[in-house]
Parts: structure tokens; sequence; C-alpha cells
């Protein structure tokens, strides 16, 4: 099992999920939550395989954000990893929880709507998110290029947790290469 | 104690919700958190003394049980109790089926059903019509899930929960008074007494 997760781990460097997942597991997130995005898939399956995590599929964004919330009064810190129309059902339970409690929600946001996007309903929720995160004053870095991923990561979880406050990571296509049509 | 799932409302018990809070807290002996779900029900938890293990929600319509779920997936050595409205849990009935599916062995959920949203103007809810929250929570998983059929089966219940593995569920047919009191607002006061509560420091 061990040795699986090892080799799973050098087939993943160089990769933006091989480095996210090692940059969420040396900020010490245990809990990984997520609803499911094409994007995301080897980013959840990373972190399925990987021991560390406790890895929780929810059955909405809502629902997981609620679940990292109580996670972290618990003392255990964890992401929620999501399309950006899972992002647009948020806002309530961020502007309640989230913000007010200070929790140091972590956010990985795999961006839909952009670059190539071929749905409509995809394109018209990506233009809520910017001026969501921005009304409800919640740090957000869009990550384009693997050799930032690491630096934009790292400082933003650690800083979520000193200052306890939510972030948003938004993973561009460029970073991830997107989905294409057909 | 009353398994059955198939008695309508009409024909249960009404019991009140402060009333069956101050039962839940007078069984909590190991320092579990309980979790208060929107309005009344954490109103009310607060009304019965605020331990330093209580979380109360003051917004997030919905969030008590996930709430509680990451407490129990945090603290597994800890007992975490969600008490929740009808209302709040008719909107995110699908925490159940996610808690069925994880199966925390520390998680207590305990529906205080009133069929109606009391605070907003006692608007019925569906569990004055057909729904049974109960029936849906063993659909979803749980299970170990009760109708309350007094006030001592209440009480043996929680008990029960608290001695045994869960995940489970109570439900209780309550009237639609209003909560005994409100609780102050200060998120991050409340945050950070339920986290040193629970013996977390940041
Ligand atoms: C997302 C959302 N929708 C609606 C409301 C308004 N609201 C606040 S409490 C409540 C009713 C809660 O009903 P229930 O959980 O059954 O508790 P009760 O008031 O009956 O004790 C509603 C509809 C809200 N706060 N948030």
């Amino acid at each position: 099992m061990r040795h699986d997760v090892t080799e799973r781990q050098a087939a993943q460097a160089g990769t933006w999920h091989g480095t996210l997942h090692g940059v969420l597991k040396a900020n010490a997130v245990r809990l990984f939550t997520y609803v499911p995005d094409r994007v995301l898939t080897p980013l959840i399956q990373g972190a399925h395989a990987d021991p560390h995590f406790t890895t929780v599929a929810a059955t909405r964004e809502e629902e997981a954000l609620g679940i990292v919330a109580g996670a972290w009064m618990g003392g255990m810190l964890g992401v929620l990893a999501m399309q950006t129309s899972g992002f647009a059902t948020l806002p309530n339970a961020l502007a309640s929880l989230a913000v007010p409690y200070q929790i140091p929600l972590l956010m990985l946001i795999s961006e839909r709507g952009t670059l190539g996007e071929f749905n409509l309903g995809q394109a018209m929720v990506c233009r809520t998110m910017r001026p969501v995160l921005d009304a409800l004053g919640v740090e957000h870095h869009t990550i384009t290029r693997l050799d930032e991923l690491t630096f934009i990561a790292d400082r933003s979880i650690k800083q979520a947790v000193a200052t306890q406050a939510p972030v948003a990571l938004i993973l561009s296509p460029l970073l991830t290469g997107g989905k294409v049509f057909g | 104690m009353d398994t059955q799932t198939s008695l309508h409302h009409a024909n249960r018990k009404v019991m009140n919700r402060h009333d069956l809070t101050r039962r839940l807290v007078a069984r909590l002996h190991r320092e579990e958190a309980v979790i208060g779900g929107i309005g009344n029900t954490n109103f009310d938890l607060w009304m019965t003394g605020q331990r330093p293990q209580n979380f109360y929600m003051l917004g997030s319509m919905g969030l008590a049980c996930p709430i509680a779920l990451g407490v129990a997936l945090a603290q597994p050595g800890r007992g975490v109790v969600a008490l929740e409205g009808d209302g709040s849990l008719l909107m995110q009935l699908n925490c159940l089926a996610t808690i069925g599916a994880i199966a925390p062995a520390n998680l207590l959920v305990i529906v205080m059903d009133n069929a109606c949203y009391q605070i907003t103007g006692a608007q019925p809810t569906a569990t004055a019509a057909r729904a049974d929250l109960v029936a849906i929570a063993q659909g979803a998983g749980i299970a170990n899930s009760h109708w309350a059929a007094d006030e001592a089966g209440f009480e043996q219940l929680v008990e029960r929960c608290l001695a045994q593995p869960g995940p489970h569920l109570i439900a209780a047919r309550i009237d639609s008074q209003p909560a005994t009191g409100t609780t102050e607002r200060d998120p991050a006061l409340i945050r950070q007494r339920f986290m040193r509560g629970i013996a977390v420091t940041t």
C-alpha cells in the first residue's frame, strides 16, 4: 500500500495535481472534501489513495463547507475542492458561517466557463465567482502557471490559517488544461 | 420507545423543544460537543446553560449536521450531537446520506420536528403532510434512527445512543412554541469558546 502511494507520488511529480497534493500535505491539511469535477479527477484520486487524508465525497458544496468548518473547529484543517458552478452555491454559507466565524476555509476551484467553454450556463456562472469573492472580502488567486503553484498555494494556506480567513485558489485552464468540447 | 415509522404525526406525542433540550444536556457527562441549528434550536440550547462544548449556528440554515460531522471526523474520541429543526434538515436532507455513507460512530443527530418553520411565521413543512424524517434517515443509511415516543423514551434513546456506536438519529415531535430566549450574536466569540471547550488551540 505504502509502496503504491510512493509510486503514485513519483508519477505525479511535475504535474499540477501532484504539486498541489504535496503542498496540502506540507501544510498539514488532513481533510479533503469535494464535489466532483472532471478536471479535478487526478487530485481527487490522489487524495483517496493517500491515507494521510480523510477524504469525504460530499453531496453539495455547502455541506462540504459545513464539514470543513466543523473539522477546523475540532482541530483538523481541511480543503474543499469543487467546480465553478459549485462555488456559485456557496455565498450564503460563506457569508453566514465561514467569514463571520473566521474559519480558514481552503477552497480549490476548478475554473469552468472561460478559455474555451462550450456550455453557456458555465460561462455565465463563472462571471459571478470573482464578484462574489470580492463582495465578501475573501482573498482569492487565480493560478495559471505550474511554476507559481507552490508559492501561491503554500503562502495562501499559511495566510488563511494565520489570519483565520477563507481563501479561494482558482485553478485556471491555463494550469490544468481545463475541459474541452467533445 | 417507538421505532415504528408508520405512525403519522397527528398520532405522536407532542413534546417541547426546551424541555427535551434540558433532558439531553443533563445526560451529557463526557464533554460531548453539541451543534445547535439555526434559530429556535440553538436558542433553546443556549437557554439550557452555556456549556463550552456548545456551538451556536447563527445562519447557514441546514448546516448543523455537516458541522457536527466535521467535528466528529476531527475528534473521533468525542461524542458529537447535532440539534436541528425539521425545516432545516429538509433543506439539506442530502447530509443524511453522507452521514450514512461515512458512518461516524460518535455522531448523534436530534431533530426537533414541529412540522413548521416556526421562526419565520410557522408555515407548514413537508413533515406536516407526509414526510417522515426517521424513515428518510433510515433510507439514507442511518439504521439507528428512531422516533421518541415520549419524554422518558427520549431520555432512554439519548442514553443508549451516547453509549453505543452510531451514527444515530432521534426525532421528536414538538409543539410550535418559540424558543425561551436568544443567544449572544458574536460569531467569532462563539467559535473561540467552542474551540477552547473542545480543547483546540489555534
Ligand atoms: C438559506 C435560508 N433560507 C431561509 C432562511 C430563513 N429562515 C430562517 S430560520 C427558518 C426556519 C427554520 O425552520 P426549522 O428548522 O424547522 O426551525 P423552527 O423555526 O421551526 O424551530 C427559515 C426559513 C434562512 N435563514 N436561510
